[in-house]
């Protein structure tokens, strides 16, 4: 369609000026740096990610908000919380966000053995808060709370069973990723790798301490 | 894959025998796949253009499904009494229709457009995580043959798009459709979930040198506010399915009213994620149009910045109107008159885009293409549709107009007419991108035409049948209750069927037209005198995009490469200076070195084929379900210990020598 006529022969672009890093005759996929905003992209994919996940367990806490007293003539709240044994298995859960910063200060460090030490410490931790969860299930249920007995009981089990399965996932990303740092199968920046999985491991603590004040703490 | 211009002069292999071609790695359990043309070579992609191409050939497959659905939606209520659906096949057909055309037509449609087109638009290589778009792609296309399985397998779901809880329980809806619809969705929603996070890191983290935000295109804009409105709407959906399928499949009781379930917690999940959903429905189009009438009105777009940031306000309100789908649930005056409020509010930045588009055009010099022609279509038409659209938003008005078919005219106003014709804009102005081809504009005039006209005589008439009182989702009406006169329902109904024939003929002809343009002469480089980074390429582009990344000066940065300012005291006067093709041959003659792209993978799909077996594991077996993951987990595995491009010294010839690597990977 063009019918604008060209009236000189075309010149040569001029030299363009490439802002440093650009140029070396490399593409950046996959790669941490020369990024447009500086953070790496697996970094700014986690947050995002996380961002969403927020979303997710607020549709669930609100679920539960919504029917944390409606359990008719079934057991309740009041008469099935064991405040100081979950609050000891959340401490455990706490505590394992604190071996996690020492995994990946370990890994920033390049000390790999304090690094599989300390993941497998956190995964230990985050075991045993599922052991106290799966125990406090089945307390529950000994004591009349099944998951179809209330809109409480399912609105509880479901809430408390997604982040069950998010700690369940951790733990496995936490093993799995102890075994490929001892047999050096991970690729790229093994810090930064050791710290994506770490920013998901915070969140679902995070995530646990607003679950443990709404569900635990105020009285229903 | 990594793509090196090899020279021409030296056969590839010849006098090579010193180099040692080492075959691709096993990671796990397979070799890499390597080949570069035959079936396979589409499937293991991970390329984000031949992955935009899949996504948009399947969302079409589906537009002709979900097409066809409505055509016999519209036989059925054709005349009087209509026999040719049972009360349950209806059902099952509005659902299927609606969850088609949201869910697999116009979300995957617009999803292949951001694929294709936003890395050329920033002018990057690819996006962020290659083969979580490959998953992306692969998860939809088995989510949606997973939902219209439901078919044949007892029937498909029938409570309507919004499918609202308890009536969509066991005891209202036995057969297994809804939990079809339920995991069906859940798969697309992975779907739209990872490719969102994986738009939204490449559009901040992966522009070229010198492309600020404030540079980038229009387009790219849009469908970046489009994914993080998808990001953080999904999530809530899913909630929404996940207590559904509980409720149906592990008896919890959400949704049981005898127990003192309040019937509005749907409601409210759903439409926290509905109304979201329909700004993720138009958004993308309002893009397109962006790029498509500054084009052919010869002027920039007026007033970027405002069209930027309407498109960030419409996406932040989007998230606060959503009760305006329940006013007559019984709210309260307080909510009611706050999303009232807050709906009318939302008017305000379209409105702001509409005048923005219009003043585009004022002073231009006009060029009706097809693709123009459908972006006048969509400002047309979907004015119509949002000015229907305000009519709801006074509380006491949509009352009268809830469940009727006014709302089903309004929504298919902004839907086909601004969602669909935009797409079909973008079609238009992007196939000789794509393909390298024009699309005939004889053909493409009829197109739009026969489009334009169909629709109007469909959804135009669904007002007066509605403000009469026609409720929607009624298979049938009768005689005796059509009133007379000019609003006779009768005749209405008949014109609304008749303008859907139309339309379907019209929608055919899009494939008429690709298939006489198939063996149209190449297009030129530049066929549209364009503006914006995505045609400072050959077309098609070449698999790496750029020969060498452009650095950006200017928003239109292919404008301003082709025009000089040449006006004085102050007043611009532009002058080409260069052809696009000219631009394209300085990026070739300075193309760079060494360039490698992210290499195929089997993960994805093998992942998305895991998830597909554990859906039919959840309705059917256990042992189904385990099957399902387990193949899921190995291919998480697998994933996770491949590295996302293949090493240098797999390619054949290696680059060890000194010489120019190939662009294949080793076959050995």
């Amino acid at each position: 369609m063009s019918d604008t006529t060209i009236e000189q022969p075309a010149t040569p672009e001029p030299e363009m000026e490439i802002p440093a890093g650009y140029d070396d005759g490399q593409d950046h996929i996959g790669l941490p740096h020369h990024t447009t905003t500086g953070l790496s992209n697996t970094k700014l994919a986690m947050w995002l990610f996380l961002g969403s996940e927020c979303l997710l367990f607020g549709g669930l806490i609100s679920t539960y908000m919504l029917y944390r007293n409606r359990q008719g003539d079934a057991i309740g709240p009041d008469q099935l919380w064991d405040i100081p044994f979950t609050s000891a298995t959340s401490f455990i859960l706490l505590m394992s966000s604190l071996t996690m910063v020492l995994a990946v200060s370990a890994a920033k460090r390049k000390d790999e053995r304090g690094t599989r030490l300390w993941l497998t410490v956190t995964a230990l931790l985050g075991g045993l808060f599922l052991a106290g969860q799966v125990y406090e299930f089945t307390v529950f249920y000994r004591e009349g709370l099944g998951y179809t007995t209330s809109l409480f009981s399912s609105s509880f089990y479901t809430l408390t069973g997604f982040h069950g399965v998010h700690v369940a996932v951790g733990i496995i990303m936490l093993l799995s990723l102890v075994g490929m740092l001892a047999k050096g199968r991970v690729l790229g920046d093994k810090a930064e790798t050791v710290e994506m999985i770490g920013l998901y491991w915070h969140f679902v603590d995070v995530v646990w301490i607003v679950i443990f004040t709404l569900v635990y703490l105020i009285p229903a | 894959m990594a793509i090196i211009e090899r020279p021409t002069d030296t056969p590839a292999l010849a006098g090579a025998g010193a180099a040692v071609v080492t075959p691709s790695s096993s990671y796990g359990y397979f070799r890499r796949p390597v080949q570069t043309t035959g079936w396979r070579s589409w499937v293991f992609t991970v390329d984000h253009k031949k992955i935009g191409i899949m996504y948009g050939v399947v969302a079409m497959v589906f537009f002709f499904i979900g097409g066809f659905e409505a055509l016999l939606i519209r036989a059925q209520l054709a005349q009087a009494d209509g026999t040719i659906l049972s009360a349950d096949k209806y059902n099952q057909m509005f659902t299927m229709h609606a969850t088609t055309m949201v869910f697999l037509f116009v979300m995957p449609m617009a999803a292949a457009f951001a694929n294709y087109m936003m890395p050329l638009q920033i002018g990057a290589r690819d996006v962020a995580f290659p083969r979580l778009n490959a998953l992306s792609l692969w998860t939809f296309v088995f989510g949606g043959i997973f939902i219209n399985t439901s078919w044949i397998l007892g029937g498909a779901a029938d409570g309507g798009w919004f499918m609202y809880a308890p009536n969509s329980s066991v005891p209202f809806s036995p057969t297994n459709g809804v939990d079809f619809w339920t995991l069906g969705l859940l798969m697309t929603g992975v779907a739209s979930q990872v490719g969102a996070v994986n738009l939204i890191v490449t559009a901040l983290n992966m522009r070229a040198p010198g492309m600020t935000l404030m540079r980038m295109p229009i387009f790219t804009w849009m469908a970046l506010v489009v994914q993080f409105l998808l990001l953080f709407a999904i999530p809530v959906i899913t909630v929404a399915l996940f207590l559904l399928l509980f409720q149906r499949n592990f008896d919890a009781t959400f949704f049981s009213v005898a127990d003192g379930a309040d019937p509005l917690l749907w409601q409210h999940l759903f439409w926290l994620f509905g109304h979201p959903e329909v700004y993720i429905l138009v958004l993308p189009s309002f893009g397109i149009i962006s790029e498509v009438l500054p084009t052919f009105s010869r002027k920039p777009l007026f007033g970027y910045p405002f069209v930027v940031f309407s498109g960030a306000a419409i996406g932040l309100v989007g998230f606060g109107v959503w009760a305006h789908h329940m006013f007559a649930a019984g709210l309260g005056p307080i909510s009611v008159a706050v999303f009232s409020v807050a709906t009318m509010a939302i008017a305000v930045p379209t409105g702001v885009k509409i005048i923005n588009w219009t003043l585009t055009m004022w002073g231009g010099k006009l060029w009706f293409s097809t693709a123009m022609l459908f972006a006048v279509g969509l400002i047309v038409q979907f004015t119509i549709g949002g000015l229907s659209g305000v009519t709801h938003a006074v509380a006491p008005s949509d009352t009268q107009q809830t469940d009727t078919y006014y709302i089903v005219a309004h929504f298919h106003y902004v839907i086909f007419g601004g969602a669909v014709l935009g797409l079909f804009s973008g079609m238009y102005y992007w196939w000789p991108k794509v393909f390298g081809r024009m699309l005939s504009e004889k053909w493409g005039r009829w197109n739009f035409w026969l489009m334009i006209i169909g629709m109007n005589l469909t959804f135009g008439p669904m007002h007066i049948i509605g403000l009469q009182g026609q409720p929607r989702r009624m298979y049938l009406w009768t005689e005796n209750r059509a009133g007379e006169g000019f609003f006779n329902l009768g005749f209405w109904n008949l014109v609304s069927s008749i303008g859907s024939l139309i339309l379907g003929i019209g929608a055919v002809l899009f494939l008429v037209n690709v298939w006489v343009s198939r063996k149209n002469p190449p297009a030129p480089a530049d066929p549209w005198d364009a503006r914006s980074l995505e045609w400072i390429t050959t077309n098609p582009p070449k698999e790496h995009n750029f020969d060498r990344i452009p650095t950006v000066h200017a928003l239109d940065e292919f404008f301003h490469r082709k025009y000089e300012d040449v006006g004085e005291d102050g007043k611009h006067d532009y002058k080409k200076v260069r052809t696009g093709e000219e631009v394209v041959e300085i990026e070739e003659a300075n193309a760079e070195a060494h360039i490698h792209l992210p290499s195929p993978s089997y993960w994805p799909i093998i992942l998305s084929f895991g998830m597909f077996i554990i859906c039919y594991g959840v309705i059917y077996s256990t042992l189904l379900l385990a099957a399902g993951a387990a193949i899921a987990i190995l291919a998480l595995f697998g994933w996770a210990l491949e590295p996302p491009t293949a090493d240098d010294s797999e390619f054949e010839p290696p680059s060890s020598d000194g010489g120019q690597p190939s662009k294949e990977l080793a076959h050995v």
